[in-house]
């Protein structure tokens, strides 16, 4: 037993060496909605809103989201009503024709382009992809999001590939980690990037709007967390009870066996 | 020991007289029972109680479900965002399948270590085997349902081994996926019988049951049971001990499904179905693993083809499983009088867990030299060493009766 668990371990260690893809380790934060008992931050995920309405959504999409979600993160419903109203919607008028009107609270969030052809068009022939679920669509979630968006540096200047000197072309970048390091986005937060952040708060810093953002973006990837912690602690709560209980009425029904 | 049962109401004698339903109850509750099974004897309710836990939420979310590639993963995450507790529903059957596989591969374990599988237990055994390929082209196809990545290629890559087979290989193919590629009836027809299957297993579970009841259950040390003192009415003293260890079990189930629901999972499966990317390593769900190692490990035999050689390996690692009463012909059951199969179960153990390594790992350099070591001693096990075990072997001289080892410890305090 002992034998098999140790080679066990040995062979996870290896097996994880092997599977270490050509980009830096993320960085290792700590959010608020992480353990047991996390919950998401509400002035945070407002922020990280406004940091995805201001720069993500030019390229990315959030159609798993609807604005009626957004009371969730702490808006009023007028204020959701507000940020649905920025944007316009197909719809089929009485008299057949397509027509445009607000989108409203029951809309999904509407996407930069009207198609994935549309998408890749605008985008070097490749469909930004959308961020409804983008924290829980890659290895190490909301701390490899934050690390991609401040891993943007120079390349290495001895930057090599099977021994030859590498160059970025145009329209590539280089993250340090980004599988493979060449990205196509370029960098969406800069020391340049304007997001109006409230007075009372910390300051728009690219650490900060990345932080924001992918607390904001883990919330749009798994809004029921909080419910699932919540009622986790009552369930285990309860099964502690309940094995206890018969615990005790298995030791006693027992007593005289031997 | 055996209570007198109650007189039963008169309405339930008017039921027995003409259907003996409740005669029937009556068995499984005085249904003599050895009294030295240990904990590991609990993991067969387990898997009974995660089959149950499977078909309530599979048939909700079945409700909610729309399977149809343009709509299923929308309709999954419908169900995690809008339906009333659809995230509770889905985690609990996602990961339930994974812990239906853990408990049910302890409980094949248990039977390989206890030599459950031999005489009069074969069928019990088979039964069993049944069930395993039941629950695994279940939860293959389950996997599927929710239409992203790993989805749709785990489809595809499961499907193509068909095409290995000569001649019909191809047309198999064509057939089970209702047309040239992966796509729309494929997905149709894995709902339908990922909704079918389960039903199947409940029925292969009552002949799995069924058939030890008749010859009682085996026991840790493998003897037959002599006399009423060895045995204890299965209630209450069996029925407490199960709730007791479900409780512990659940705890288990419920500390992955609240606090770390996506741990077994695969992130590329929360990417939409995409025929044009391939995901950079395709694998399957971790249960699939060793047998995935056993796929791929498998090089050109003679005239046959690495593909083809691999899908032989990997069905035939199960399917050998069948020949398992023949194999090993020792009349001692358990591993406890048998110092030399001990070691070879063990050893067992450890390679089935290498494999699962292997499986995860890329097939390649040291990897796939390890895979071919493991799946090689895979079947060494079971054709070579178990049959060599079994019939050379000396084995402990095996107490009297059940009761008679608790006899002496009393007699010597």
């Amino acid at each position: 037993m002992r034998l098999a668990i140790a080679a066990g371990l040995a062979l996870a260690t290896l097996s994880a060496a092997a599977y270490a893809a050509e980009a830096d380790k993320p960085k290792s934060e700590s959010w608020s909605f992480d353990g047991v008992f996390g919950r998401y931050d509400r002035a945070q995920l407002q922020r990280g809103l406004k940091v995805y309405t201001t720069v993500c959504a030019s390229c990315h999409g959030l159609r798993q989201v609807h604005y009626r979600n957004l009371v969730e993160v702490g808006l009023t419903p007028s204020e959701a009503k507000a940020v649905a109203a920025q944007k316009e919607v197909d719809e089929i008028a009485d008299d057949g024709q397509i027509k445009k009107r607000k989108a409203d609270l029951k809309d999904r969030f509407v996407s930069p382009f009207p198609n994935v052809q549309a998408a890749a068009a605008a985008n070097n022939n490749k469909a930004p992809p959308d961020l409804s679920l983008i924290v829980k669509a890659r290895e190490n979630g909301a701390n490899y999001l934050y690390s991609l968006l401040t891993g943007y540096v120079a390349p290495p200047a001895d930057w090599k590939e099977d021994g030859k000197p590498k160059k970025l072309d145009t329209g590539q970048h280089y993250n340090k980690y980004f599988p493979g390091h060449v990205i196509a986005m370029s960098p969406p937060l800069t020391a340049d990037t304007s997001v109006e952040y409230p007075k009372d708060g910390p300051k728009p810093t690219v650490e900060q709007m990345a932080k924001d953002v992918t607390a904001f973006l883990a919330w749009a990837a798994e809004p029921s967390m909080e419910d699932r912690k919540r009622t986790g602690i009552k369930v285990m709560l309860f099964l502690l009870i309940f094995v206890g209980v018969f615990f005790v009425i298995y030791r006693r029904v027992w007593k005289d066996v031997h | 020991m055996a209570m007198q049962p109650a007189p039963q109401p008169r309405w339930m004698r008017w039921v027995d007289s003409r259907l003996p339903i409740f005669g029937s109850m009556a068995h499984f509750n005085a249904y003599p029972t050895p009294k030295n099974l240990n904990y590991w004897w609990t993991f067969g309710s387990f898997a009974a109680i995660t089959l149950v836990v499977m078909l309530v939420t599979g048939i909700v979310l079945a409700m909610h479900y729309t399977p149809h590639v343009d709509h299923a993963f929308d309709s999954v995450e419908r169900i995690m965002r809008d339906v009333n507790h659809g995230w509770l529903l889905r985690y609990v059957h996602a990961n339930g399948a994974a812990m239906f596989f853990l408990v049910v591969y302890i409980h094949i374990f248990r039977g390989l270590y206890y030599g459950s599988y031999k005489a009069p237990r074969e069928l019990v055994w088979w039964f069993g085997i049944i069930i395993l390929l039941c629950m695994m082209a279940t939860a293959f196809m389950g996997y599927v349902l929710p239409w992203g990545q790993m989805s749709y290629w785990a489809a595809k890559v499961i499907t193509n081994l068909f095409s290995a087979i000569p001649l019909v290989g191809e047309g198999i193919t064509t057939w089970l996926w209702g047309g040239f590629a992966v796509d729309n009836p494929t997905l149709n027809r894995f709902f339908s019988l990922h909704y079918l299957l389960p039903f199947v297993i409940v029925g292969l579970v009552v002949m799995h049951i069924w058939s030890f009841h008749a010859v009682g259950n085996g026991n840790p040390l493998g003897i037959d049971v002599k006399s009423p003192k060895d045995t204890l009415p299965f209630h209450p003293y069996y029925t407490v001990k199960d709730v007791f260890c479900i409780g512990i079990f659940l705890l288990v189930f419920a500390a992955f499904v609240f606090f770390a629901p996506n741990f077994m999972g695969h992130p590329d499966n929360y990417i939409p179905a995409d025929s044009l990317v391939t995901p950079a390593h395709i694998v399957p769900e971790w249960y699939f693993l060793p047998f995935y190692a056993i796929l791929r490990a498998t090089p050109d035999i003679l005239f046959i083809n690495a593909k083809l050689a691999g899908v032989i390996a990997m069905f035939g690692s199960i399917l050998l499983l069948f020949l398992l009463p023949w194999l090993d012909n020792s009349k001692v059951r358990s591993a406890n009088y048998r110092p030399a199969y001990r070691v070879a179960f063990w050893l067992f153990v450890i390679d089935c867990i290498v494999l699962g390594f292997c499986g995860a790992a890329a097939p390649e350099g040291i990897w796939l030299d390890i895979s071919r070591i493991a799946t090689a001693w895979y079947f060494f096990h079971f054709l070579i060493l178990v049959p060599i075990i079994a019939r050379t072997e000396r084995p402990k001289p095996l107490p009297f009766s059940i009761s008679e080892p608790v006899v002496k410890t009393a007699a010597r305090a």
